[in-house]
């Protein structure tokens, strides 16, 4: 077991996970934040992606107490109980999603990828998003809700 | 698929991993980017008693040019390398090549020393180092020593790193002027590993080839020089009948490996074509700097 201290959503957390416990389920397990989906757990699906110190990271491939000292923030954190972020709002408006399980992966890898590409086209959006497998929609939906949220964003 | 149980140690000096890597050797595995080790882990293909979380460890990270080599720390991120402009200046081929590892949130955490440490023979880093005689700066208990690329990567996920010694900077010449670089590869989906990759560079002086540079990823089990090739360019003016015997001389004697992403004969074919686009790209960069004086 390792004391780690870190801030989750804005919060302080403490916590005293095995050396061997992924940030996912560190955050799933002992945090009960099960926002943050766990699909191929190797890194390949992109479901379990979260924003560590302002980067979007693969919370199966990291292990949770190398985020001692870390901001992180996991989709329970994109806005307050309840409602939805502007982001959230226009893949919603775009039925973006079907099951919903990559949808978590989904929108922090795209919240990421907006916050440093305000203005993506397209086929940065399509690029961004490569690494987020999802298995009912086409992708097409998703990509139109990122360009919605843009464009939003974009009329003020 | 969850981690096996396994001792941790987070040193926070170079002489302190060393320390570790000296008392555990082959027992260790060191955890850099943990981009490919934890997978690993979790799938049980490595089994190690102990990591060696390098993380921690501030003398690894960072990049610096002097005395025309670009000299970049091990953990140093990808992400890092990526948005490093003197990188992109300084080592164009290098800087080609990093947006096509994995994807943005691989690159996040994913290291440069922890890539070419990995030595998988499809990946991009290693092709890159091989194809610029990179050298390998690493820090064993009896003190430091240089390996040269060529002499680095000794088989399929095998480096010639011995077992108490860290690998501590990648050091990668910088393109002299006249220089032009390509980076190709031909994947099943961004983001994937090569099913061929090409690292080209060509330097021109008045007009004429005086420096070639061609590796290939994912045709071997380390990646591989086409030394024909550079030889037969050397000397001439680059053209496409040229470029067409260069890609016969760098695929003739090879012989890929076969997988289910591709035949043997495939491979050759999609390296041949390689070769012919990544020497005109790299000719027509060459050119480019040439005439803007660089």
């Amino acid at each position: 077991m390792v004391d780690i201290t870190l801030t989750i959503n804005g919060a302080t957390c403490t916590g005293s996970p095995e050396a061997r416990k992924t940030l996912a389920d560190f955050l799933r397990d002992d945090l009960n934040l099960t926002g943050t989906h766990l699909g191929c757990e190797h890194g390949v699906c992109g479901a379990c992606t979260v924003i560590v110190d302002s980067r979007p990271v693969r919370s199966c491939l990291m292990l949770a107490v190398q985020a001692a000292g870390s901001e992180v923030t996991t989709i329970e954190g994109l806005a307050p109980e309840g409602g939805l972020g502007a982001l959230q709002q226009a893949m919603w408006d775009s039925h973006s999603f079907q099951c919903g399980f990559c949808t978590p992966g989904m929108v922090m890898q795209a919240t990421a990828f907006l916050s440093d590409h305000p203005d993506a086209d397209e086929q940065q959006i399509r690029e961004a998003l490569s690494g987020n497998i999802c298995r009912c929609t086409g992708y097409q939906s998703i990509i139109d809700g990122v360009l919605l949220a843009i464009e939003r964003n974009r009329e003020g | 698929m969850k981690l096996p149980p396994v001792e941790y140690e987070a040193p926070t000096t170079v002489a302190e991993a060393v320390g570790l890597l000296a008392e555990h050797l082959d027992e260790a595995s060191v955890l850099a980017g943990g981009q490919s080790l934890i997978p690993l882990l979790a799938m049980r293909l490595a089994r190690p008693a102990v990591l060696i979380d390098i993380n921690g460890i501030d003398e690894l990270h960072g990049v610096s040019a002097a005395d025309g080599w670009m000299t970049v720390g091990a953990m140093t991120r990808e992400y890092v390398a990526e948005e490093s402009g003197a990188i992109g200046d300084a080592v164009p081929l290098l800087a080609a090549a990093l947006p096509l590892i994995g994807h943005e949130a691989i690159r996040s955490r994913g290291t440069i020393g922890g890539s070419l440490a990995h030595a998988d023979p499809a990946a991009e880093l290693p092709t890159v180092a091989r194809a610029l005689d990179a050298e390998f700066v690493v820090r064993g208990p009896s003190g430091e020593r240089v390996v040269p690329a060529a002499e680095w990567f000794e088989g399929y996920l095998t480096t010639s790193r011995r077992p108490d010694e860290l690998l501590t900077e990648v050091r990668f010449p910088t393109a002299g002027p006249g220089t032009g670089t390509s980076f190709q590869e031909v994947a099943r989906r961004h983001g994937d590993f090569a099913i061929v990759g090409l690292a080209a560079s060509l330097t021109l002086s008045q007009g004429a080839i005086s420096d070639a540079r061609l590796a290939f990823a994912g045709m071997s089990d380390v990646p591989v020089r086409a030394a024909d090739a550079e030889d037969l360019l050397i000397g001439e003016t680059p053209s496409a009948e040229l470029f067409e015997e260069a890609a016969r001389r760098a695929t003739g004697d090879l012989d890929p490996p076969a997988d289910l992403h591709g035949s043997s004969d495939y491979r050759k074919k999609v390296a041949a074509a390689l070769v012919r686009r990544g020497l005109r790209e790299a000719a027509d960069c060459a050119n480019y700097r040439a005439n803007e004086g660089q």
